[in-house]
């Protein structure tokens, strides 16, 4: 299975480990990752211009140069996945967005036929291209033993008409436990942490960050698998924030789905990002892998 | 004696915002809202606004123009789509939010100072490198808002940069030229 690829700007840098792992995990298990060629930035978030027609262009440049190469687009990062799928979607619903979309892509020497390009995330392609008994077979050290709070975030399953319920998805939770995972109840699995308002409003996000760590260790999680590069950030980089304001001593790792698969697949840390966390993942691994504690921990 | 003329007046502009509203993409339900509360009653950040998602939509259709896109609540929204996901009108909340932040920032209205700053950052980044980079962008914003904010950030800025997840130097794409061309035309087409 071939596949466009969409890191997204997030995965060039604070969700590096993400994009690491994702390749590495891709490989193994037979998806063949094509770079999207040149793609620029998704657009983010519809109101990071003052005028919208702006930022639907330049997500639509992104479709633009996945038709061309012929392929359907998958992303790992749920908020590019989110911009790129409603950029879609309008296009195909709105004729006078439609319209003006390709008179600015015509100034550009590109056209796109709205709807020609599926956009994937990465959770759904990895379950349904890779597929969970491929997944099984390859799994080399089982994650026994290790609690995991399954943890999908907002945009991932959200608005909805995606691969998954938008409340209650069980996708991650499959792949967990095929990997040989525990995993917890998690209740708060698609609510959300916050995303940017971690840097314009921080009491809101710090106060979501706070209800996801909680709920997971009431529940005995030793860790967060996550599915998203905002997601990972806020409850990885923010901890010791949330841990600051609520007097909290919170000690949760928060790994993507896409390390914990390698770890179970016998892939080397160096190829998973493995150390770029900033709570460290290594004790609650080695506990449960019997593995030696990877390098790049305090 | 009723002045007729205002109420025309008042009745117009009431029609003009919601007009406004239901052109763009996701706002052409808002008529279908039953006030059943559903949206405020998901929304995670209700907690920490004057006017939750519910009370916002009546107050559009009620063409209180000034006092929603002068309210605080918009800012928090998350864009979290869970009371999209749950409207049982299937009305697009969140979309509905996104508009009203933009009527908000293009109208330069107090409560959305910010978030000019950042959209202007951003595009300028975007139109400069074709992809965003962060910590281009946040300097570039903190600049325009906070500069304080560079020296708070500064231990978490620190251990990112230690495991390699802050890089120094952004990418670039490319097709700058044309993105360019894109976003001018856009620009243009979009303009007031």
């Amino acid at each position: 299975m071939r596949l466009a690829y969409y890191p997204g700007c997030s995965l060039a840098a604070t969700g590096r480990a993400y994009d690491q792992s994702t390749r590495a995990v891709c490989r193994h298990v037979g998806i063949e990752l094509e770079e999207l060629e040149d793609w620029n930035c998704c657009g983010a978030t519809s109101y990071m211009s003052v005028r919208e027609l702006v930022s639907y262009c330049i997500s639509a440049r992104n479709l633009c140069l996945a038709q061309k190469q012929g392929l359907d687009v998958v992303a790992p990062c749920s908020a590019c996945y989110t911009v790129l799928r409603k950029t879609d979607h309008y296009l195909c619903e709105l004729p006078e967005l439609r319209k003006n979309v390709a008179a600015a892509l015509e100034a550009g020497g590109l056209s796109y036929q709205p709807g020609a390009v599926r956009v994937r995330h990465l959770l759904d392609a990895l379950l349904a291209e890779g597929g969970l008994e491929r997944i099984r077979a390859e799994v080399k050290t089982p994650l026994s033993g290790l609690k995991v709070a399954p943890y999908y975030g907002c945009q991932t399953v959200r608005p909805a008409d995606g691969f998954d319920h938008p409340e209650f998805p069980t996708k991650l939770d499959q792949l967990l436990t095929a990997l040989g995972a525990e995993v917890v109840y998690y209740p708060v699995k698609t609510r959300c942490c916050g995303g940017s308002l971690m840097g314009s409003r921080p009491p809101a996000a710090l106060r979501l960050c706070k209800n996801l760590l909680l709920c997971a260790q009431q529940n005995g999680a030793q860790m967060i698998a996550t599915a998203c590069p905002l997601c990972q950030m806020n409850l990885d980089g923010f901890q010791g924030e949330v841990n600051r304001i609520y007097g909290m001593h919170f000690d949760i790792p928060i790994l993507y789905f896409t390390q914990l698969a390698g770890v179970a697949m016998g892939l080397p840390d160096a190829d998973l990002g493995l150390g770029r966390e900033i709570v460290p993942a290594g004790p609650a691994l080695a506990r449960c892998t019997r593995r030696l504690v990877v390098a790049g921990e305090g | 004696m009723t002045d007729h003329g205002d109420i025309v007046l008042e009745a117009s502009t009431r029609r003009d915002f919601i007009a406004e509203v239901l052109a763009s993409p996701g706002g052409e339900r808002i008529h279908d809202c039953i006030q059943c509360g559903t949206c405020s009653g998901s929304c995670p950040v209700s907690y920490f606004m004057d006017n939750p998602p519910r009370k916002l939509i009546a107050m559009v259709r009620a063409g209180m123009r000034d006092e929603v896109l002068n309210s605080k609540s918009l800012w928090y929204c998350t864009s979290c789509y869970m009371c999209t996901a749950r409207c049982p009108r299937k009305i697009a909340v969140t979309d509905i939010i996104y508009a009203l932040k933009r009527l908000a920032m293009a109208e330069g209205k107090a409560a959305a100072k910010n978030a000019v700053a950042l959209a202007e950052s951003f595009v300028s980044v975007v139109n400069d490198r074709g992809r965003n980079f962060e910590p281009g962008l946040l300097v570039r914003y903190w600049f325009k808002t906070n500069p304080l904010a560079m020296l708070s950030s500064g231990p978490l800025g620190l251990k990112l940069l230690m495991r390699g997840r802050l890089p120094v130097t952004g990418e670039r794409i490319e097709g700058r030229e044309q993105l360019r061309a894109i976003i001018a035309k856009a620009s243009e087409m979009g303009g007031e």
